[in-house]
């Protein structure tokens, strides 16, 4: 990345991290939400750990890499809507009307999300441990852990800016964020793939990439280094970024009609 | 190949879906350092024409240079040379005016130390100064449209568009606009292409107008030509007693052709103004006749889009709406 381009790339991440830390909203939900929902399933579903064969000694060990993927679906939204109000308001017009390079205004949104993520998910992390969580893999997995958040903040990142970059619409946006809901527990998020009983279950999150994304990160909590695991959440994780980023390029190309 | 400070267009086109022309084959030339107005009702392809020479918009065909670039070929060299200060608002209302100037300074490429110091010189030169830390959302109207403009000027252009920017504004705003607008073009002799729906606005800023409509210009010049091009000043009597409305009328033909003004009132149009108007007064007195109103119209851009489209400018766009949205 040259000078240029860096220098644009930080001013619109910069830019995009002030927005968040001024909405408080777009702050408090994304901490607070995953961990509450993380003390009532621990506290609630704490006899699930005595079933045969679940891989973690308690719940709250089990379900902790929930939260990182709750806080990819929050950036989503949030870099989705941010770019979705900057083509409704005409603050995009505005910035094409720079020398700035479209790749820029792309990755300067997504800096900051994943920036945004990045403090969330140490949140997360904090919170778990202070709760008795520990992290078989050690420090440099609890690291490891703040990439994986901090690359799903990207990847889905890149999915809600694709969808305001194909739409336009703040309301779209929203949309998504039911549908990124239902994938979330329509996975092994709550329990291991190989208990859930209901056969229908069992194959939509095996089918389903979020299972292998938290099973990730979730290996390096429960279980220590797996590199199978591992292996198989990086690969998607990548793939997903991938997908979501080339499409979300191609809708900001049409999108900036400029010659 | 235009002079770099100015702006041609030939022939420009641009169809949105439906086969809808915005902008129908327009031909305009913009020397450096004037003020040209851009007069038109509202979905007469203003915007539409703005955001082709900002770049923003490609052309369905024909051609537009802009500082000597080529609008569909050259856009980054266009957007080097130009500023504006599009129709919207565009502003972010979590960030202080200060923060907008200052990101759009490092967008813009000015260097580091440059970047606050330029920022806060258009501050005060706007009158943002004291507001420059507050966030943008909690500004006035014309606040607004101030930064817009400073931001606008960040990098120093040499051409400035500047899309209806006085809709919605207090008259106090307008004229502080107007007169910054003024003091650009001729003291740092940057071009200002202006679209407005107000024909005060054109008349009072613009060197040269043009009128658009429909997509396509109906008239183009100097305001002052364009309004002696429909015609002379008209004076309008009416007399206190309707009885004497004969003896004004055989005194007013004596100044000029009849024609038609208000019921009751004599009207005439007077081949030069210059003097007459005077005459007019004392050979009223001198056949004592008594006068309950008495008034002088000139020509205004109205009359010149009237004579041209056969429609009042006032309230025109109403008719054809706004402008559609790209195909």
């Amino acid at each position: 990345m040259n000078s240029k381009l860096g220098t644009q790339v930080a001013h619109l991440a910069g830019r995009s991290v002030m927005r968040t830390l001024r909405q408080p909203a777009a702050l408090i939900f994304p901490l607070a939400f995953p961990m509450i929902l993380l003390a009532v399933n621990a506290a609630g579903l704490d006899s699930a750990a005595s079933i045969p064969g679940f891989p973690a000694d308690s719940y709250l060990d089990f379900a902790l890499a929930v939260p990182f993927m709750q806080g990819a679906l929050f950036s989503a939204m949030n870099a989705g809507q941010d770019i979705a109000r900057d083509i409704e308001t005409g603050f995009l017009s505005r910035l094409s009307l720079t020398p700035v390079r479209g790749i820029a205004l792309l990755t300067g949104q997504l800096a900051g999300a994943v920036a945004v993520g990045a403090a969330q998910a140490v949140v997360y992390l904090l919170v778990g441990l202070i709760a008795g969580v520990t992290v078989q893999a050690g420090i440099a997995g609890a690291l490891l852990i703040l990439v994986f958040a901090m690359l799903f903040c990207l990847g889905f990142g890149s999915l809600g800016a694709f969808m305001a970059l194909r739409t336009g619409s703040g309301e779209a946006v929203q949309g998504l964020f039911p549908l990124l809901f239902v994938l979330l527990f329509l996975s092994s998020a709550f329990l291991p793939r190989d208990l859930i009983e209901a056969d229908w279950f069992r194959t939509i999150a095996g089918a389903n990439p979020v299972s292998y994304l938290i099973e990730a990160v979730r290996s390096l909590i429960v279980s220590g280094w797996d590199p199978e695991t591992l292996a198989l959440g990086m690969a998607i994780t990548l793939g997903i970024i991938a997908l979501a980023l080339g499409a979300a390029s191609l809708a900001l190309q049409t999108r900036l009609e400029r010659t | 190949m235009a002079s770099e400070g100015g702006i041609t267009t030939d022939a420009l086109v641009r169809e949105f879906k439906g086969g809808i022309r915005a902008v129908d084959g327009i031909d305009l030339r913009v020397e450096p350092g004037e003020i040209y107005g851009f007069l038109g009702p509202n979905g007469a392809g203003k915007s539409t024409t703005v955001l082709m020479l900002t770049t923003l918009l490609p052309p369905t065909s024909g051609r537009a240079t802009v500082a000597g670039h080529d609008v569909a070929r050259d856009g980054p060299k266009v957007r080097a040379s130009i500023g504006a200060a599009l129709q919207d608002v565009a502003l972010d209302p979590l960030l202080t005016g200060r923060e907008h100037l200052r990101l759009q300074a490092a967008l813009q490429g000015l260097a580091r130390d440059e970047r606050p110091r330029r920022s806060a010189a258009l501050l005060d030169r706007v009158g943002l100064a004291e507001a420059a830390d507050r966030k943008v959302g909690g500004y006035s109207g014309g606040m607004k449209r101030r930064l817009d403009l400073a931001l606008a000027l960040i990098h120093g252009p040499r051409i400035l568009f500047l899309d209806e920017p006085t809709t919605g504004l207090d008259v106090q705003s307008r004229t502080a606009l107007w007169d910054e607008v003024r003091r650009l073009a001729r003291d740092e002799g940057v071009t200002v292409f202006l679209t407005t729906q107000y024909l005060e606005e054109a008349d009072v800023l613009a060197d040269h107008v043009g009128i658009i409509d429909g997509g396509r210009i109906v008239a183009e010049g100097t305001p002052a030509a364009l309004k002696a091009e429909i015609g002379d000043a008209r004076i309008e009597v009416m007399p206190a007693d309707a009885a004497d409305a004969g003896l004004v009328a055989r005194t007013l033909e004596r100044f000029g052709a009849p024609c038609n003004g208000t019921p009751g009132s004599v009207s005439v149009r007077l081949p030069e103004s210059d003097g007459a108007l005077t005459d007019v007064v004392r050979a009223l007195d001198t056949e004592g006749v008594a006068v309950s109103d008495f008034q002088v119209h000139t020509p205004t851009l109205d009359d010149v889009f009237l004579t041209k489209t056969g429609r009042s400018l006032e309230g025109a766009g109403t008719e054809r709406g706004t402008e559609p949205a790209p195909a």
